[in-house]
């Protein structure tokens, strides 16, 4: 908890409304020259030290990445991407040694945990959290691995499960979110440099939250995490995503594909607190967070629940979707978008409907405020096979400021008569009513609005673990400021 | 698409056959919009599922039509009668494969300052060229309507009516769509063109229908419709689908509303084998409103897509949209509804629902209900649902002692007919809603209808 603590005094401190984690670690950089080719590929692959099928795997990928369009039915908009503008693989030096434990981790990396407010050593023995700290792209240290392998669990960077794992990686790797799935996600698969791994074993209920820090570090460097999750039969995981990334100018990409499967009566919870830098009043720089993340319910009475709160980056392009393969398998999206300033945000969710009895539930809360323009797109799809299938979605959109957008974008396809799809969307302006009578009691505009916020989202943040969902409760007024009076 | 990559003048050609525009009057202003037209037509060709407002119908049947020279059916219309009750309908258009056909219309006396009648006509009459204000205006050039696009390079005829201020029609206006195809696949682009002065009134009723049978029934209907409604003017539109069960329907329908006026439509959808009507409504001016409501009861392999668009575009205005349908075998209901709220736009009201029943494992329903919002003081909803009908409900009639079939019935005209009761033309009714029951019926007897 101390560490979250820590993180939430910290912004609260900071009186201006910059970006809190602004700032750039100074670490030599183990980099691949700049662009994408083949070359670069294989670069990757040999740095990884990676069999010959996952090269194949990726160079595959890789020539049919270069034969797809851009998206372009997202309501975002920005200039072309120049791929061959950024630095594929960069990996802090120390690295290449191998950190035995914390002590040998190179200090400057320690420092940038604790400003970010994490420090390692403090959350091993209080945060009951197993911190797989990705940085940049290479994993740095890996907490509380023995008591999780007394129980079978793997929790690791994908690449060392690549080495120690190669069977589970092997068939499981692109499952869910198959290597030419959508233009990002096919570059991730051709350039993924790391992520994380975990498997749980049949009957295991994880015996803590497994949780995992993204940053982006290193200038120009895209960030293509790969993320692989397996609960095995009877199996129960919860999974905590959480981000920040300095301050800088130019946008950075960050493709990462997330791939869950649950067999039989199987369980995961996945949440995202996602808080990068949105880009500066103007929408100046900030990061566009294209992502792929997928659940695949395979087995019988299993359960995908994800859960996210999109406070940051310039764009959003994001889905976390659920398969619905096994009957009575449960798929459930809570999700809390806020937008500010230029940010866009194009997100939602997919629940595909395809074995007899699923349920689904879908609670989304947009907020736009400032200039952002934020949309909800989501597909409910229910197949021939799918009876008994039931799906819930509701939306709801608060505007807080009459120059920002709020749009909703469901689409709904049955082919089963016994399947119920029940889809309600609102919008409507914060309360002038709700504002005024905070504002009476002495409450200033600012904390009045995060309230009145916060009470919308509630039942979407009331999904999250207790850690996040403090920080994430923050995060919701910090997101706003400026953005009312 | 299979074959080669047609150009430009042969998919324009596969659409005329002959010369149906051969007689249309020469005015040079209608040379340049349909000049205008072609070349978009040209570019974009027949829209295909790979963009994003087609997502859901594919033209293919159409590209499959070889159609034959355009031709005037000899048809008696005494299998149609009206919709109206005898004393309402004054006032009857026939239009045959799109052409007016003065011979089998009813013309009764109207008003002082109304006009309705061919559009044809009124262009070859039209020399102060009033008409160029209007047609083609209402529902503008942006390059994204392929199928209006066709229609502009194509149309000949199709209803026109002009109401000056002031003026209020007593009882509804009858146009009907006739479409006929003996001798092998028709197309046509009929054009109507509606407007309505300050504080004017009417009500049309619009009634699709076709003959020949299923074996010559094979016609590709592309409508194409703008409206006006001026400042506190109210038109109501209503409009049965009741097409050939083998011909193709299409329509594209633009509508302008002033401050304080209402345009208020319904559709009621249970023909052609492959229909979409697409409705784009502007809300002008404060005050301004709209109802774009809807029934559509399909089976075999129907397929219908209703996709609207309503523009908020000025504080104060207000929408209202239900669409309502039952699906039944193999047919497809597809259901697109996107509301826009303008930025400047405060204080709009819009609200949008699509409900469906659908009665077998083979039926589909694909709904995309859209909102997209740039003002922050509005009141905005929409719903959609789809599913079997309630088993409480009909359990509810079992022990009742009504047969299962019967109680299905039942519940189908219940869900139907409460939008067909909100009509203002009352006396319309009574034939829309035995025209659910027919339908319900013939699902009774094993046969489409």
């Amino acid at each position: 908890m101390a560490a979250h603590v820590d993180t939430v005094e910290q912004v609260r401190t900071v009186a201006d409304q910059k970006y809190k984690y602004g700032f750039v670690t100074d670490i030599e950089a183990d980099t691949a020259p700049k662009g994408l080719s083949e070359d670069i590929v294989r670069f990757i692959s040999q740095k990884k030290n990676e069999p010959e099928w996952l090269l194949e795997w990726r160079l595959k990928a890789y020539r049919h990445w270069l034969t797809m369009p851009e998206p372009e039915w997202a309501h975002v908009a920005f200039p072309p991407l120049d791929y061959q503008d950024a630095y594929y693989y960069s990996a802090p030096k120390s690295k290449t040694d191998g950190p035995k434990s914390l002590d040998e981790v190179d200090p400057e990396l320690l420092k940038t945990y604790e400003k970010l407010g994490i420090p390692l050593k403090e959350q091993e023995m209080l945060a009951g959290v197993a911190v797989d700290a990705v940085f940049d792209s290479v994993s740095v240290a890996t907490t509380f691995k023995g008591k999780l392998e007394e129980q079978g669990i793997i929790f690791c960077p994908i690449s060392e499960a690549v080495q120690n794992h190669p069977e589970l990686v092997r068939k499981y790797l692109g499952s869910v979110v198959p290597a030419a799935d959508n233009k990002h996600a096919c570059l991730n698969s051709a350039v993924f440099t790391d992520g994380s791994f975990v498997y749980i074993p049949k009957g295991v209920r994880c015996p803590m939250e497994l949780s995992t820090y993204f940053r982006i570090n290193a200038a120009n460097t895209g960030q293509f995490e790969r993320t692989l999750i397996i609960a095995d039969a009877g199996s129960h995981v919860s999974y905590l995503e959480g981000c920040t990334a300095p301050m800088r100018d130019e946008n950075q990409l960050h493709a990462a594909v997330v791939e869950l499967v649950a067999l039989d009566d199987a369980e995961i919870k996945y949440s995202t607190v996602q808080n990068w830098y949105p880009g500066d009043e103007n929408g100046v720089g900030g990061i566009y967070n294209f992502v792929t993340k997928r659940g695949a319910c395979r087995g019988r009475n299993s359960k995908i629940s994800w859960t996210q709160v999109e406070t940051g980056s310039a764009i959003t392009w994001k889905y976390p979707s659920c398969i619905l393969q096994g009957d009575n398998s449960v798929g459930e999206f809570y999700s809390v978008a806020i937008t500010n300033n230029m940010q866009q945000a194009d997100t939602g969710t997919k629940m595909i409907h395809l074995g007899k009895n699923t349920r689904s539930r879908i609670v989304s809360k947009g907020i736009s405020a400032g200039r952002s323009q934020q949309t909800y797109r989501g597909l409910v799809k229910v197949s021939t096979k799918a009876s008994g299938a039931r799906n819930h979605t509701q939306c709801d959109s608060l505007l807080i400021g009459d120059r920002c957008g709020a749009h909703t974008v469901p689409y709904i396809e049955s082919r089963n008569r016994s399947a119920i799809v029940e889809h309600e969307a609102t919008t409507s302006k914060i309360s002038e009513d709700q504002l005024f009578y905070c504002r009476q009691r002495g409450i200033s505009q600012e904390d009045a609005v995060a309230l009145v916020v916060n009470g919308f989202c509630r039942e979407v943040l009331q999904q999250l673990p207790m850690e996040f969902a403090v920080e994430a409760q923050k995060l919701v007024g910090i997101s706003l400021e400026g953005s009312v009076g | 698409m299979s074959q080669m990559p047609a150009t430009a003048e042969n998919i324009l050609e596969r659409f005329a056959p002959g010369a149906a525009l051969a007689d249309a009057p020469a005015l040079p202003w209608l040379e340049d919009l349909r000049a205008g037209a072609r070349q978009r037509f040209a570019a974009a060709g027949l829209p295909t599922p790979r963009l994003e407002s087609w997502k859901y119908t594919n033209l293919r049947p159409l590209e499959k039509l070889e159609f034959a020279p355009w031709a005037q059916e000899q048809v008696s219309i005494d299998r149609l009668p009206s919709l109206l009750p005898q004393g309402q309908s004054t006032q009857r258009l026939v239009f045959v494969n799109g052409r007016f056909r003065e011979d089998l219309s009813a013309l009764g006396a109207l008003p002082d300052g109304v006009r309705a009648g061919s559009l044809a006509d009124a262009l070859a009459k039209d020399k102060s060229g009033a008409l160029a204000d209007t047609l083609g205006r209402i529902a503008g050039e942006d390059g994204n309507q392929p199928m209006l696009d066709l229609n502009t390079a194509m149309m000949s005829d199709g209803f026109l009516l002009h109401l000056e201020a002031g003026v209020r029609l007593e009882w509804p206006i009858e146009v009907i769509y006739l479409g006929a195809a003996p001798r092998g696949p028709q197309a046509f682009h009929p054009r109507s063109l509606m407007v309505l002065e300050e504080d004017s009134r009417a009500i049309v009723v619009e009634h699709h229908d076709g003959i020949g049978g299923n074996a010559g029934g094979a016609y590709f209907a592309n409508h194409a419709c703008e409206i006006r409604v001026g400042a506190d003017a109210q038109l109501r539109h209503y409009k049965v689908q009741a097409e050939d069960t083998a011909a193709i329907h299409l329509s594209n329908l633009h509508a302008e509303v002033r401050g304080g006026g209402l345009y208020d439509a319904f559709t009621l959808t249970r023909g052609a084998r492959l229909s979409r009507c697409e409705a784009s409504v502007a809300l002008a001016a404060p005050g301004a409103e709209c109802h774009l409501n809807g029934i559509y009861m399909l089976r075999g392999e129907q397929h219908c897509d209703n996709t609207t668009r309503i523009d908020h575009l000025a504080p104060e205005t207000a929408s209202r949209e239900v669409f309502k349908g039952v699906l039944d075998e193999r047919a497809r209901g597809v259901f697109q509804g996107k509301v826009v709220v303008h930025q400047d736009a405060q204080k709009s009201d819009g609200h949008q629902l699509s409900k469906v029943l659908l009665l077998s494992d083979t039926a589909e329903m694909d709904a995309k209900p859209e909102l997209e919002i740039y003002a922050d003081d509005v009141k905005c909803s929409h719903g959609a649902t789809a599913g079997d009908m309630d088993p409480e409900a009909l359990f509810y009639l079992r022990a009742r002692g009504i047969p299962e079939e019967t109680a299905r019935h039942m519940l189908i005209e219940a869900f139907l007919s409460d939008t067909i009761n909100g009509l203002a033309a009352e006396g319309l009714c009574p034939a829309l809603l035995s025209s659910v029951g027919h339908w319900l019926s013939d699902a009774a007897d094993g046969g489409a209808s």
